[in-house]
């Protein structure tokens, strides 16, 4: 009895936000229509009071014989995962009021996926690991075809429920063999079996069908086929949340998959992970250049980003996990920011996602695409802005861990990344005025924008505590 | 000698019915077949002492998931002829690639080395049925995975209502309620009709 309950301890949040999605499910099918606007705040609230759960209870332990672990590091991720979901949801808002397209489902869907990526950042084995991804992903499937009248977001939701599907499966027959041929799905029982020097070929083949299925998560070449035409074809706050949260937990258990069961196996995954980290850097950016459509030029950002990203797990050091998260945190305002600039992007009432629509945008609206270009340049990594941290911190994992080559192509590559990044701002200040966008973006949006121009300006002064916590959580990964 | 006899039988019948299953024009066959391959399959968990297993195989995958497949067969009409069409078109590149993966597999099998297995899977204990000894499991070392699976289902089942429910208006709907409230009075109205003079 006592042992089920100190189980149960460590699953606190996870608890109240299980509970709490579905009270807001009952409150949405019985409040009727009128009743979205407060189901949305109460879904807000509901993940702040999960924060707030975390972050006063910090429950650290192995709960149900190594199934769930709540350490440093499931808590940074966590942590990062809700404030992508709370972001979405405060400034999809109006969106989907302008839409037509309210329904409290929405944010019941969003909350269990948000649920799907703790687990996630929590998994001790390889079912957890599972359940955790197909919680979240289900939820993402529905919510890519939620515009479902029309066809683009059909489509989006069918194509990444298929190739979703297809990597589950390859990434299922891997499990299945690493536990054939390791006996156990445990993180940690893998770990020392595979210290003692067994490392066998099927093993080896599981391995290899893992880190398929996980690529496919975090969209890394060659498993990024989906991305621009789900991104393009989702609800804009949805591509915004797909860009941000499901990557960041999908990058997590990524990370912990391969250094918590594999680390005597770390020479095998690193070839391939290396592999994956150069092609996803070289396409994300090769790919983008040609790109007009904006959601489509963010797909391939985030690709390369991704590929940057990995950078730091091939180095498998300290330091390189701690270089992914302070990344991840990043990405995370960046990507969110330029999104809600992309909200913003409305003329006489209509979305435009075209690149050429933001034509003269400072001479229109200077703050905005004052604010527009800070964040593009931090996508860029221009020092001294937030991006340039994020790349900083996993080149010099890199190097400290003797991957130079790596470096050296992160480093050559962003140069035609940093050119499709600045054709963006050359366009907004030196092409002729488009006709201006609608003024009234709604507060949300704006404070969004505001908030994350401030958090890329600023990051290179308010740094220490956001490094120091990732330093702590990555020393968590490390027994 | 019984046991291993039935094997190869299943095991056999399983494998016919798969390669039927891919290789038979009509697409109702090939569903049929499947079913078989199911139902075989069942027999060898039978064989196994896995009773509890085999009858989910049955229900679940006979009983639902096939009968599922069996009615999209039959209900869309999808030209399967021209399905194939470009078959032999993609043939060379798909027996590259094909080739490519068996070669692959063929070097790794040869350098394959298994653990050898600890001894037969320990059987239940005496007077505890297969399904009682699955359901002990399930529900006290297992429970976080199982409430984790019904989470899961929960949401396929929000996804399945958003994207399929609509609300129509204008639908007439009986109400059982309204139609017991109706009494005599209010349902029949006599009038007394003149001749010559319609009802107004």
């Amino acid at each position: 009895m006592s042992a089920i309950s100190s189980d149960l301890n460590a699953l606190i949040p996870e608890f109240v936000l299980a509970l709490g999605a579905m009270a807001l499910m009952m409150f949405g099918v019985y409040a009727g229509a009128a009743w979205q606007r407060i189901a949305n705040g109460a879904a807000i609230a509901l993940l702040i009071a999960t924060v707030a759960v975390l972050g006063i209870l910090q429950p650290h332990a192995v709960a149900f014989g190594g199934a769930f672990i709540a350490d440093p590091f499931a808590e940074f991720v966590k942590i990062l995962v809700i404030l992508g979901a709370v972001l979405t949801l405060f400034m999809g808002e109006s969106y989907f009021e302008r839409q037509n397209l309210q329904q409290f489902e929405f944010s019941v869907l969003v909350v269990f996926s948000v649920l799907g990526m703790m687990l996630m950042a929590s998994a001790g084995d390889f079912i957890v690991l599972y359940l955790g991804m197909e919680l979240q992903s289900l939820a993402l499937y529905v919510l890519a075809a939620f515009d479902r009248d029309n066809l683009r977001s059909t489509e989006a939701g069918l194509k990444y429920f298929i190739l979703g599907a297809l990597s589950s499966g390859m990434m299922l027959y891997g499990i299945s063999l690493i536990y054939g041929f390791a006996g156990t799905l445990t993180f940690t029982k893998v770990a020392m079996l595979v210290h003692t020097g067994n490392i066998t070929i099927g093993l080896i083949f599981g391995l290899v069908f893992l880190i398929s299925g996980l690529a496919f998560k975090v969209a890394a070449v060659p498993f990024h086929m989906w991305t621009p035409d789900v991104y393009e074809g989702a609800p804009t706050p949805i591509t915004a949340f797909f860009s941000a949260s499901p990557k960041i937990a999908a990058m997590a258990l990524f990370v912990r998959a391969m250094i918590a069961p594999f680390p005597g196996a770390v020479d095998q995954w690193r070839e391939v992970i290396y592999l994956i980290s150069i092609l996803s850097m070289v396409l994300g950016t090769v790919a983008a250049i040609g790109q007009a459509n904006i959601k489509r030029l963010m797909a391939y950002s985030s690709i390369a980003n991704m590929g940057y990203i990995l950078i730091g797990l091939v180095a498998g050091t300290v330091q390189g996990v701690e270089g992914v998260l302070v990344y991840l945190a990043i990405y995370l305002v960046t990507t969110l920011g330029t999104f809600a600039c992309i909200l913003a992007m409305r003329r006489s009432g209509h979305m435009v996602e075209n690149i050429p629509d933001l034509a003269g945008l400072a001479q229109t609206s200077p703050g905005f695409a004052f604010v527009f270009a800070m964040l593009m340049f931090s996508l860029a990594g221009i020092p001294p802005l937030a991006g340039f941290f994020g790349k900083f911190y996993v080149y010099l994992a890199a190097i400290n861990a003797g991957l130079y080559p790596l470096a050296i192509i992160g480093v050559v590559v962003s140069v035609p990344l940093a050119f499709y990044y600045l054709r963006i701002v050359k366009i907004m200040y030196m092409d002729e005025p488009a006709p201006s966008f609608d003024s009234t973006m709604g507060w949300p949006v704006a404070s969004v924008i505001t908030g994350s121009g401030i958090f890329t300006l600023f990051f290179v002064l308010g740094a220490a505590p956001l490094v120091q916590s990732a330093t702590a959580a990555a020393q968590a990964l490390f027994p | 000698m019984l046991q291993t006899i039935a094997f190869y039988v299943f095991a056999a019948v399983i494998i016919f019915s798969a390669l039927m299953v891919i290789s038979s024009r009509n697409p109702v066959h090939s569903v049929l077949f499947l079913i078989l391959a199911f139902l075989n399959a069942a027999a060898l968990f039978i064989l196994l002492g896995a009773e509890f297993l085999a009858w989910i195989l049955v229900v679940v995958y006979v009983g639902a998931v096939a009968v599922l497949f069996l009615f999209v067969v039959m209900m869309l009409d999808i030209d399967f002829a021209s399905l194939r069409a470009g078959f032999m078109q993609y043939l060379p590149i798909g027996a590259i690639i094909g080739l490519a993966i068996v070669s692959e597999l063929i070097l790794a099998y040869l350098g394959w080395a298994t653990a050898t297995p600890p001894g037969p899977p320990s059987a239940t204990t005496p007077g505890v049925s297969n399904t009682e000894a699955l359901g002990r499991i399930l529900y006290t070392d297992y429970i976080f995975y199982f409430q984790t699976a019904g989470l899961i289902l929960l949401v396929a089942m929000i996804g399945a209502i958003v994207l399929t429910l609509r609300h129509r208006v204008g639908v007439k709907r009986q109400s059982i309620a309204r139609q017991v409230r109706r009494v005599p009075a209010e349902a029949i109205e006599i009038l007394e009709v003149k001749p010559g003079q319609g009802v107004t």
